[in-house]
Protein backbone atom coordinates (compact mmCIF):
# COMPACT_ATOMS: atom_id res chain seq x y z
CA UNK A 1 0.00 0.00 0.00
CA UNK A 2 1.02 3.25 -0.58
CA UNK A 3 3.48 4.27 1.97
CA UNK A 4 2.66 8.55 3.11
CA UNK A 5 6.50 8.73 5.11
CA UNK A 6 8.96 11.14 4.15
CA UNK A 7 12.57 10.43 5.21
CA UNK A 8 12.36 13.10 8.02
CA UNK A 9 9.45 11.13 9.96
CA UNK A 10 12.25 8.18 10.37
CA UNK A 11 11.79 7.07 14.27
CA UNK A 12 15.20 6.85 15.97
CA UNK A 13 16.38 5.60 19.69
CA UNK A 14 18.94 7.40 22.15
CA UNK A 15 21.89 6.06 22.94
CA UNK A 16 23.90 7.14 26.09
CA UNK A 17 27.55 7.51 25.57
CA UNK A 18 28.45 9.04 28.79
CA UNK A 19 26.79 10.63 31.63
CA UNK A 20 28.06 14.49 33.25
CA UNK A 21 25.67 16.91 35.31
CA UNK A 22 24.64 19.76 33.78
CA UNK A 23 24.95 23.56 35.43
CA UNK A 24 22.00 25.12 36.31
CA UNK A 25 23.84 28.23 36.48
CA UNK A 26 24.23 28.69 32.77
CA UNK A 27 21.94 28.28 29.62
CA UNK A 28 18.11 27.81 30.08
CA UNK A 29 15.55 25.35 28.71
CA UNK A 30 13.88 26.62 25.87
CA UNK A 31 10.50 26.89 27.23
CA UNK A 32 11.84 29.03 30.44
CA UNK A 33 13.41 31.87 28.42
CA UNK A 34 12.70 34.73 29.33
CA UNK A 35 9.79 36.32 27.31
CA UNK A 36 12.62 38.93 25.07
CA UNK A 37 15.02 35.59 24.65
CA UNK A 38 12.42 33.72 23.43
CA UNK A 39 11.02 35.76 21.15
CA UNK A 40 14.72 36.23 19.93
CA UNK A 41 15.48 33.03 19.46
CA UNK A 42 11.91 31.71 18.20
CA UNK A 43 10.10 30.65 14.86
CA UNK A 44 6.73 31.18 13.76
CA UNK A 45 4.68 28.42 11.73
CA UNK A 46 2.84 31.05 9.98
CA UNK A 47 0.09 30.27 7.37
CA UNK A 48 1.05 33.00 5.25
CA UNK A 49 -1.56 34.90 3.44
CA UNK A 50 -1.80 34.11 -0.90
CA UNK A 51 -0.63 37.52 -2.42
CA UNK A 52 1.97 39.07 -0.14
CA UNK A 53 5.40 37.77 -1.00
CA UNK A 54 7.37 35.86 1.51
CA UNK A 55 9.26 39.03 2.16
CA UNK A 56 6.37 41.73 2.89
CA UNK A 57 5.09 39.45 5.41
CA UNK A 58 8.68 39.28 7.06
CA UNK A 59 8.64 42.73 7.18
CA UNK A 60 4.97 42.87 8.79
CA UNK A 61 6.45 40.41 11.57
CA UNK A 62 9.34 42.46 12.39
CA UNK A 63 6.82 44.79 13.11
CA UNK A 64 3.81 43.61 14.67
CA UNK A 65 6.85 42.19 17.19
CA UNK A 66 9.30 44.84 17.14
CA UNK A 67 12.25 42.83 16.51
CA UNK A 68 15.00 43.85 14.23
CA UNK A 69 15.82 40.75 12.43
CA UNK A 70 13.65 38.11 10.83
CA UNK A 71 13.84 36.00 7.56
CA UNK A 72 11.44 32.89 6.06
CA UNK A 73 12.35 29.44 5.28
CA UNK A 74 12.12 29.30 1.79
CA UNK A 75 9.82 30.75 -0.97
CA UNK A 76 6.69 29.22 -2.57
CA UNK A 77 5.82 29.27 -6.20
CA UNK A 78 3.87 32.35 -7.08
CA UNK A 79 0.31 32.56 -6.20
CA UNK A 80 -0.69 29.49 -3.72
CA UNK A 81 -1.34 29.90 -0.17
CA UNK A 82 0.60 27.58 2.16
CA UNK A 83 2.10 27.84 5.81
CA UNK A 84 5.89 29.73 5.53
CA UNK A 85 8.09 29.01 8.52
CA UNK A 86 8.99 32.25 9.88
CA UNK A 87 12.54 32.58 11.63
CA UNK A 88 13.06 35.52 14.15
CA UNK A 89 16.42 37.04 15.55
CA UNK B 1 -4.12 19.99 -10.70
CA UNK B 2 -6.79 20.70 -13.39
CA UNK B 3 -6.33 18.58 -16.72
CA UNK B 4 -7.16 19.69 -20.14
CA UNK B 5 -9.86 17.09 -21.02
CA UNK B 6 -11.52 14.35 -18.94
CA UNK B 7 -9.13 11.01 -18.25
CA UNK B 8 -10.43 7.85 -16.82
CA UNK B 9 -9.89 7.92 -13.01
CA UNK B 10 -7.68 4.32 -13.33
CA UNK B 11 -5.87 5.97 -15.81
CA UNK B 12 -4.70 9.46 -13.80
CA UNK B 13 -4.15 7.04 -10.75
CA UNK B 14 -1.80 4.93 -12.70
CA UNK B 15 0.39 7.62 -14.30
CA UNK B 16 0.50 9.41 -10.85
CA UNK B 17 2.56 6.58 -9.49
CA UNK B 18 4.60 6.72 -12.40
CA UNK B 19 6.18 9.50 -10.78
CA UNK B 20 6.87 8.41 -7.71
CA UNK B 21 10.53 8.12 -7.15
CA UNK B 22 13.37 10.23 -8.60
CA UNK B 23 12.70 12.42 -11.29
CA UNK B 24 13.98 14.93 -13.53
CA UNK B 25 13.28 18.64 -13.20
CA UNK B 26 14.63 22.14 -14.65
CA UNK B 27 13.28 25.16 -12.70
CA UNK B 28 10.81 27.52 -14.66
CA UNK B 29 11.94 30.77 -15.57
CA UNK B 30 10.44 32.29 -12.90
CA UNK B 31 12.70 31.11 -10.28
CA UNK B 32 15.21 31.88 -7.82
CA UNK B 33 18.17 28.56 -8.42
CA UNK B 34 20.12 28.12 -11.38
CA UNK B 35 18.13 26.47 -14.48
CA UNK B 36 20.06 23.53 -14.68
CA UNK B 37 18.08 20.24 -14.90
CA UNK B 38 18.08 18.34 -11.67
CA UNK B 39 17.12 15.39 -10.15
CA UNK B 40 14.62 15.33 -7.28
CA UNK B 41 12.67 12.86 -5.37
CA UNK B 42 8.98 12.12 -5.16
CA UNK B 43 8.21 10.17 -2.19
CA UNK B 44 4.11 9.83 -2.18
CA UNK B 45 1.01 11.03 -4.77
CA UNK B 46 -1.73 10.29 -3.04
CA UNK B 47 -4.67 10.97 -5.03
CA UNK B 48 -7.22 11.98 -2.83
CA UNK B 49 -10.54 12.89 -5.17
CA UNK B 50 -11.13 13.40 -8.76
CA UNK B 51 -14.32 15.83 -9.92
CA UNK B 52 -14.44 16.14 -13.64
CA UNK B 53 -11.22 17.37 -14.95
CA UNK B 54 -10.04 18.37 -11.00
CA UNK B 55 -7.94 15.98 -9.53
CA UNK B 56 -6.97 17.15 -5.81
CA UNK B 57 -3.57 15.25 -4.49
CA UNK B 58 -1.40 15.29 -1.96
CA UNK B 59 2.62 15.01 -2.89
CA UNK B 60 5.66 14.80 -0.88
CA UNK B 61 8.57 15.61 -2.02
CA UNK B 62 11.91 16.58 -1.74
CA UNK B 63 12.52 20.35 -0.83
CA UNK B 64 13.14 22.63 -4.13
CA UNK B 65 10.59 20.43 -6.25
CA UNK B 66 8.58 22.41 -8.55
CA UNK B 67 4.88 21.03 -8.41
CA UNK B 68 3.84 22.98 -11.44
CA UNK B 69 6.30 21.70 -13.61
CA UNK B 70 5.37 18.23 -12.10
CA UNK B 71 1.32 18.97 -12.84
CA UNK B 72 2.66 19.59 -16.56
CA UNK B 73 4.22 16.82 -17.33
CA UNK B 74 1.77 14.26 -15.33
CA UNK B 75 -0.70 16.12 -18.25
CA UNK B 76 2.00 15.01 -20.88
CA UNK B 77 1.86 11.59 -19.98
CA UNK B 78 -1.66 11.63 -20.01
CA UNK B 79 -2.14 13.01 -23.17
CA UNK B 80 -3.86 15.56 -22.60
CA UNK B 81 -2.27 18.56 -21.14
CA UNK B 82 -2.50 19.71 -17.06
CA UNK B 83 -1.92 22.28 -14.95
CA UNK B 84 -1.61 23.69 -11.44
CA UNK B 85 -4.34 24.97 -10.16
CA UNK B 86 -4.05 25.42 -6.97
CA UNK B 87 -1.13 24.28 -4.27
CA UNK B 88 -0.97 24.05 -0.44
CA UNK B 89 2.25 23.44 1.54
CA UNK B 90 0.66 21.09 4.61
CA UNK B 91 3.81 20.43 5.80
CA UNK B 92 7.64 21.41 5.74
CA UNK B 93 10.24 18.86 7.58
CA UNK B 94 8.99 19.58 11.12
CA UNK B 95 6.73 22.15 10.01
CA UNK B 96 2.32 20.88 9.78
CA UNK B 97 -0.58 22.31 9.71
CA UNK B 98 -1.36 21.68 13.59
CA UNK B 99 -1.71 23.83 16.31
CA UNK B 100 1.59 25.80 15.76
CA UNK B 101 0.14 27.23 12.86
CA UNK B 102 -0.86 30.65 12.94
CA UNK B 103 -1.71 33.66 11.02
CA UNK B 104 -0.71 36.95 11.62
CA UNK B 105 -3.66 38.48 12.99
CA UNK B 106 -2.86 35.55 15.90
CA UNK B 107 0.55 36.72 15.77
CA UNK B 108 -1.03 40.65 16.15
CA UNK B 109 -3.01 40.04 19.20
CA UNK B 110 -0.42 37.52 20.80
CA UNK B 111 1.60 40.37 21.14
CA UNK B 112 -1.20 43.17 21.93
CA UNK B 113 -2.17 40.79 24.82
CA UNK B 114 1.37 40.81 26.12
CA UNK B 115 2.06 44.58 26.13
CA UNK B 116 -1.74 45.69 27.25
CA UNK B 117 -2.01 42.88 29.77
CA UNK B 118 1.38 41.61 30.62
CA UNK B 119 0.10 38.06 29.77
CA UNK B 120 2.84 36.68 28.00
CA UNK B 121 1.01 33.05 27.41
CA UNK B 122 -0.51 33.90 23.87
CA UNK B 123 3.07 34.89 22.76
CA UNK B 124 4.40 31.57 23.93
CA UNK B 125 2.09 29.54 22.25
CA UNK B 126 2.30 31.19 18.88
CA UNK B 127 6.16 31.96 18.60
CA UNK B 128 8.30 28.24 19.02
CA UNK B 129 11.25 27.66 20.65
CA UNK B 130 14.13 27.52 17.63
CA UNK B 131 14.16 24.26 18.55
CA UNK B 132 11.08 23.66 17.22
CA UNK B 133 13.10 23.78 13.61
CA UNK B 134 15.01 20.94 14.55
CA UNK B 135 12.85 17.97 15.98
CA UNK B 136 13.24 15.94 12.74
CA UNK B 137 17.25 15.80 13.04
CA UNK B 138 18.61 13.33 14.46
CA UNK B 139 20.49 14.66 17.67
CA UNK B 140 23.51 14.74 19.82
CA UNK B 141 23.83 15.90 23.18
CA UNK B 142 26.84 17.56 24.36
CA UNK B 143 28.64 18.58 27.61
CA UNK B 144 28.55 22.22 29.61
CA UNK B 145 32.05 22.07 28.82
CA UNK B 146 32.14 21.48 24.97
CA UNK B 147 29.10 23.97 24.48
CA UNK B 148 31.05 27.77 24.32
CA UNK B 149 34.31 26.10 21.83
CA UNK B 150 30.86 24.91 19.17
CA UNK B 151 29.69 28.82 19.55
CA UNK B 152 32.98 29.99 18.53
CA UNK B 153 33.01 27.32 15.26
CA UNK B 154 35.40 24.33 16.78
CA UNK B 155 33.91 21.11 14.96
CA UNK B 156 32.67 18.64 17.29
CA UNK B 157 34.62 16.05 18.92
CA UNK B 158 34.24 12.65 20.46
CA UNK B 159 34.94 13.06 24.02
CA UNK B 160 31.96 16.32 24.06
CA UNK B 161 29.20 13.87 23.31
CA UNK B 162 27.15 12.16 25.66
CA UNK B 163 24.19 10.75 23.93
CA UNK B 164 23.20 10.28 20.41
CA UNK B 165 20.32 9.00 18.07
CA UNK B 166 19.83 6.41 15.68
CA UNK B 167 20.42 6.97 12.14
CA UNK B 168 23.09 9.38 12.33
CA UNK B 169 24.81 8.49 8.78
CA UNK B 170 28.50 10.03 7.28
CA UNK B 171 27.52 13.75 6.20
CA UNK B 172 23.56 13.88 7.23
CA UNK B 173 22.50 16.97 8.99
CA UNK B 174 22.37 16.59 12.85
CA UNK B 175 21.19 19.20 15.71
CA UNK B 176 23.80 19.69 18.58
CA UNK B 177 22.49 20.05 22.02
CA UNK B 178 22.62 20.89 25.54
CA UNK B 179 21.57 18.70 27.68
CA UNK B 180 19.30 21.23 28.85
CA UNK B 181 17.09 20.61 25.61
CA UNK B 182 19.04 24.42 23.74
CA UNK B 183 20.05 23.95 20.45
CA UNK B 184 24.04 24.83 20.38
CA UNK B 185 24.17 24.89 16.25
CA UNK B 186 23.72 22.83 13.44
CA UNK B 187 26.60 20.08 12.31
CA UNK B 188 27.76 18.07 9.45
CA UNK B 189 27.75 14.34 11.03
CA UNK B 190 31.77 12.95 10.10
CA UNK B 191 30.68 9.62 11.27
CA UNK B 192 27.97 7.49 11.64
CA UNK B 193 25.79 6.65 14.87
CA UNK B 194 27.67 3.36 15.91
CA UNK B 195 31.03 5.15 14.68
CA UNK B 196 30.47 8.35 17.23
CA UNK B 197 29.20 5.69 19.68
CA UNK B 198 32.54 3.73 19.86
CA UNK B 199 35.03 6.81 18.92
CA UNK B 200 37.29 7.72 21.76
CA UNK B 201 38.87 10.68 19.86
CA UNK B 202 38.48 12.32 16.39
CA UNK B 203 35.86 14.68 14.90
CA UNK B 204 32.27 13.36 15.21
CA UNK B 205 31.16 16.65 13.38
CA UNK B 206 31.49 19.83 11.55
CA UNK B 207 30.10 22.84 12.39
CA UNK B 208 27.94 24.05 9.63
CA UNK B 209 25.73 26.72 11.61
CA UNK B 210 25.91 28.13 14.80
CA UNK B 211 22.83 29.45 16.89
CA UNK B 212 23.51 29.64 20.39
CA UNK B 213 24.98 33.17 21.33
CA UNK B 214 28.44 33.26 22.50
CA UNK B 215 28.87 33.22 26.57
CA UNK B 216 26.32 31.38 27.12
CA UNK B 217 28.37 28.60 28.97
CA UNK B 218 31.36 29.37 30.33
CA UNK B 219 34.76 29.37 27.97
CA UNK B 220 36.60 26.09 28.90
CA UNK B 221 39.02 25.52 26.65
CA UNK B 222 42.59 26.78 26.23
CA UNK B 223 43.46 29.09 23.57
Amino acid sequence: MKKKALPADEKREVLIKAEEPTDPNYGCKPEERPIEEYIKLGIINLDKPPGPTSHEVVAWVKRILKVKKAGHGGTLEPLPTGRGGEIQR
Amino acid sequence: MRLHAPVSEEKIRKVCQEFVGPIYQRPPLKSSVKRVVRVRTIYYIDVLEISGKDVLMRVGCQAGTYIRKLCHDIGIVLGVGAHMQELRRTRSGPFKEDETLVTLYDLRDAYDTWIEEGDESLLRKVIQPVEAAVKHLPKVVIRDSAVDAICHGADLAAPGVLRLETGIKKNSLIAIMTQKGELVALGQARMTTQEILEAEKGIVAKTIRVIMDRGTYPKMWRS
